[in-house]
C-alpha cells in the first residue's frame, strides 16, 4: 500500500506541472503584457504611474523576458502563496479568493456527499427492481437529470423559487443575514439556502452514479456464486449485502475520477446563476475584464484541487480492492 | 432447396426465434443439405450494419429519439422557411410580448383553421404597469405558405414564401413571445438550431480526428508515444472542462467576425473532446492488432497506415459511432453555456446559449419567463442523443449473442 501510494504522489508531479504550463499559458492567452493592462487601468483612473514604479513592476513580473522565465517566476511565486495582484480588485489574488476557495470547497463536498448518499441507494434499489415500473420511472429521472445542463437548472430553479415559493432562490444568505455574526437562525437560514446549489450541482453526477450502480449490479447478481449462495440457501438480503452490492461498489468509487471534475465545472456555472459567493463569479468577472492573474490563479487551484481529489479516491478505491494496490497482477 | 414459408419479417433479432447456427445444423444429417429457414438465412448473410439496424429497430425509445434528432436536424437545415420571420426583424410595437395561444373557437364558432388573438395593452390597476391581455375581438387566422417579403434560403436562393403566418394586415402571430427588441422568440430558436446544432457535429468532427490519430499512434506504436498520450489524456480529463473552456474562450477578440468565432470555439471544445475517441481507439487497436488478419496484413507487406485504416479502424466503426453521438450532446452543451455566460457567440446571431443569454437575473426571468423556453431545446436535444446512442450501444455489437 505504501508504495502504491508513494507511486501515485510521484506520478501526481508531473501533472501537477503541466496543470501550472496551462494556467499560465491561460494567464498569457489575451493580447498585451500585464503590466501594460496594470498601467492602462491606473491612467483610467486618472493616476499615472511614474517611470520608476513601472520599472519595477517590469522587473517583478518579467515581462521583458522570455516566456520561460516569466513562468518560472510566476510558479515560485505562487509556490509561495503569492499569485500577483488583481488589478480590478487592487488586491492581492490570494485575498480575494481565499475565503470563496473554502466556500467553493465546502459546497463541493457536500455536493459529493449528497451525489453518493442519494445515488447509490437508488441504483441498488433499480438493480434490484430490473424492468419494474419504478426502475423506469428512476431510470427516466435518470435521463433526464443527466441532460438539464446545469445552468438551466439553475435557471428553472431561480423562477420556480420566485413564482412559486416565494423566495429568492439565489446567494447563500438572505439579505438579513449577510453580514450577521453566526448564529443558529444563520445556520438554519444558510441550510435553506445551500439545498438548492447542492441539487443543482449534483443532479447530473447522482444521475450517472444511479446508471454505474445499476448496471454494475446487475452484471453482478447474474454471475454463478449468487446462483450458487442462493442454492445453498443463503438468505438474500445477507448475499447481497455480503457480495454483489461490495463488488459492484469499486466502479462506483472510482467514479469519482469523472464526479469531481463535472461538481467542480458544474459548481462554478451554478454559482454565477444563482450569484453565489464562491469563486465562480470572480471568475467570469476576470475574464471579463482579463484581469489575468486571477483567472489563472482560478484555474491553478481548482484544477489541483481537482487532481488531489482524484488521488484521494484512487487511494480509497486502493484500499477497498486490493486486486489495485498490488498492481495490477491478475 | 428452401421450404416455402409464410411471409415472416425481416426482423430476426435476439428473440428465441433466433436460430443457432448448432440447431439448425443438429437436425440435419451430416451430408445432406442444411435446411435454414428463410429468416436465418437473412440473419446470417446480413451485413454488419443491417444487423445493428434490425437491433437498433427494436429498441423503441432509441427510435424515437432517432426521430428526433433528425426532425431537429431538418430543422436547422430549413430553419428560415420553417420560421414565421426573419430572426433579426424587430416588431417593435410588440416588445416582450407574451406568447400567444392558438385557438380554435371564436366566439362559440369552431374553426378547424387555428388562430391566435391579437394583443391590446391594459394598465394594471395595483402596480400600473402596461400588460398584454388578448383582444378577443381580432382573430388572426393562421395560412399555410403566405406571402411574405422575400428573404434568401441559405444566403442563395430567393424564397417569398414561409410555412405558416398569417396574411392579415397588422396580424402577428409570437407562439413563443418577443424579446426585448420585440423579435420573434420562435424564429429565433429556429435559425438558433442550426448554429447550436452545427458547432456540436463541427467539433466532433475535430476530436474524431484528433482522437483517431492520437490513439493510433497511442496504440498501434505503443511505447514512449503511448505513455506520452495516455498521461497527456489523464490529465486533460481531470481537468474541470467548463472553467478551462471559459479561460480560453475569454480570449478571443470581440471583434472577430462571426464565423470565425464559430470555429474558435468549436475548436476549444474539441481540445478537451479528443480524449474519449482516442480512448477508444487505443483499446480496440491494442486488442485488434494482435488477431491473425492484422497479422496476415503485415505478412503481405502492408504499410502500417495501411493496416490501421484499411483493417483495423473498419472492425471498430460501430464503436467509434457510439462515442461520436454521445459526445456530441456535451460539444452543444458546450457551446451553450459559453455563449449563455457572454464568452462565445454574440448578438446578434442566434444560438440557444445567446437567446438564453437574456434570461439572466430574476427579475427578468419572473416577468418574461416565456425566455426560458430555449432550455425545453436544449434538454430535448441532449435526451434525444442520450436515448439514441445509449440505443446505438447496445444495438452496435450484433455479434454479442
Amino acid at each position: 500500500m505504501l508504495a502504491y501510494l508513494l507511486k501515485r504522489i510521484l506520478l501526481m508531479i508531473p501533472t501537477l506541472a503541466i496543470i501550472s504550463v496551462i494556467s499560465f499559458w491561460v494567464i498569457n492567452l489575451p493580447p498585451g503584457n500585464y503590466v501594460d493592462a496594470f498601467i492602462a487601468q491606473m491612467a483610467g483612473q486618472g493616476q499615472i504611474p511614474d517611470f520608476e514604479t513601472r520599472a519595477q513592476m517590469e522587473q517583478m513580473y518579467g515581462v521583458n523576458q522570455p516566456i520561460y522565465v516569466q513562468y518560472f517566476k510566476w510558479i515560485t511565486r505562487a509556490l509561495r502563496g503569492d499569485f500577483g495582484q488583481s488589478f480590478e480588485w487592487r488586491r492581492p489574488v490570494v485575498e480575494l479568493l481565499g475565503d470563496r476557495l473554502a466556500r467553493t470547497i465546502a459546497i463541493s463536498l457536500v455536493t459529493i456527499v449528497f451525489v453518493y448518499t442519494v445515488a447509490i441507494p437508488i441504483g441498488i434499489f433499480s438493480a434490484l427492481h430490473k424492468y419494474s415500473l419504478w426502475d423506469y420511472i428512476l431510470t427516466f429521472i435518470g435521463f433526464l437529470g443527466l441532460s438539464i445542463p446545469n445552468f438551466s437548472l439553475a435557471l428553472i430553479m431561480l423562477y420556480l423559487g420566485f413564482e412559486y415559493f416565494n423566495m429568492s432562490v439565489g446567494g447563500l444568505f438572505s439579505p438579513e443575514f449577510e453580514n450577521a455574526p453566526w448564529s443558529i437562525a444563520r445556520v438554519l437560514d444558510f441550510l435553506s439556502h445551500l439545498w438548492v446549489p447542492i441539487i443543482v450541482v449534483g443532479a447530473s453526477g447522482t444521475a450517472g452514479l444511479i446508471r454505474v450502480t445499476r448496471a454494475n449490479l446487475l452484471d453482478e447478481l447474474n454471475k454463478q456464486y449468487v446462483v450458487a449462495a442462493r442454492a445453498r440457501g443463503m438468505p438474500r438480503r445477507r448475499l447481497l449485502w455480503k457480495y454483489p452490492v461490495r463488488v459492484a461498489m469499486n466502479p462506483v468509487i472510482s467514479s469519482a475520477a469523472f464526479i469531481l471534475p463535472a461538481v467542480v465545472s458544474g459548481s462554478t456555472i451554478t454559482a454565477i446563476v444563482l450569484n453565489l459567493p464562491t469563486t465562480g463569479p470572480i471568475y467570469l468577472r476576470a475574464l471579463q475584464s482579463q484581469d489575468m492573474y486571477v483567472a489563472g490563479a482560478f484555474i491553478l487551484l481548482l484544477s489541483s484541487l481537482t487532481v488531489i481529489g482524484t488521488l484521494i479516491s484512487d487511494l480509497l478505491l486502493a484500499w477497498a480492492d486490493p486486486r489495485i494496490r498490488f498492481g495490477g497482477q491478475k | 432447396m428452401l421450404e416455402e414459408l409464410p411471409n415472416v419479417p425481416a426482423n430476426p433479432g435476439r428473440s428465441a426465434s433466433l436460430p443457432s447456427a448448432e440447431a439448425a445444423l443438429a437436425g440435419a444429417a451430416p451430408t445432406s443439405t442444411v435446411r435454414i429457414s428463410r429468416q436465418a438465412e437473412a440473419y446470417y448473410t446480413a451485413s454488419q450494419v443491417q444487423l445493428i439496424f434490425w437491433r437498433l429497430r427494436k429498441h423503441r425509445l432509441a427510435m424515437i429519439s432517432f426521430f428526433v434528432v433528425v426532425a431537429l436536424y431538418l430543422t436547422a437545415i430549413f430553419s428560415e422557411f420553417l420560421s414565421p420571420y426573419d430572426y433579426t426583424a424587430r416588431h417593435s410595437q410588440f416588445l416582450y410580448a407574451p406568447p400567444q395561444a392558438l385557438q380554435f373557437i371564436h366566439e362559440g364558432e369552431v374553426s378547424l383553421r387555428p388562430f391566435v388573438y391579437g394583443y391590446a395593452m391594459e394598465r394594471d390597476p395595483k402596480t400600473l404597469l402596461e400588460m398584454y391581455t388578448r383582444d378577443r375581438t381580432k382573430p388572426y387566422f393562421l395560412t399555410w405558405l403566405p406571402k411574405v417579403e422575400p428573404y434568401k434560403m441559405w444566403g442563395v436562393v430567393e424564397l417569398d414564401r414561409r410555412i405558416f403566418g398569417t396574411v392579415e394586415e397588422e396580424g402577428s402571430v409570437f407562439l413563443f413571445g418577443t424579446d426585448s427588441l420585440g423579435r420573434d422568440l420562435l424564429s429565433r430558436i429556429l435559425y438558433g438550431t442550426r448554429i447550436s446544432l452545427s458547432i456540436g457535429l463541427v467539433g466532433v468532427a475535430l476530436s474524431l480526428f484528433l482522437g483517431i490519430m492520437l490513439g493510433g499512434i497511442s496504440g498501434f506504436y505503443g511505447g514512449v508515444a503511448d505513455v506520452i498520450i495516455q498521461r497527456a489524456i489523464e490529465i486533460l480529463r481531470a481537468f474541470p472542462d467548463i472553467p478551462l473552456w471559459m479561460g480560453i474562450a475569454a480570449a478571443l477578440p470581440p471583434n472577430w467576425p462571426v464565423i470565425r468565432v464559430y470555429f474558435a470555439i468549436s475548436i476549444i471544445l474539441a481540445l478537451l473532446g479528443w480524449t474519449e475517441v482516442a480512448r477508444v481507439v487505443r483499446g480496440k487497436i491494442l486488442s485488434l492488432r494482435e488477431q491473425d488478419f492484422a497479422m496476415a496484413a503485415r505478412l503481405a507487406g502492408v504499410r502500417e497506415r495501411r493496416i490501421i485504416t484499411h483493417h483495423l479502424l473498419p472492425s471498430f466503426t460501430s464503436h467509434l459511432i457510439v462515442v461520436v453521438t454521445l459526445s456530441i450532446p456535451a460539444m452543444i452543451l458546450g457551446e451553450t453555456v459559453l455563449s449563455f455566460l457572454g464568452l462565445g457567440l454574440r448578438h446578434p446571431v442566434s444560438s440557444w446559449g445567446v437567446l438564453l443569454q437574456d434570461a439572466q437575473n430574476v427579475r427578468t426571468i419572473a416577468s418574461y419567463p416565456w425566455l426560458l423556453i430555449p432550455i425545453l431545446f436544449v434538454v430535448l436535444t441532449v435526451l434525444a442523443f442520450n436515448f439514441f446512442g445509449d440505443g446505438l450501444r447496445d444495438a452496435a455489437d450484433p455479434y454479442s449473442d
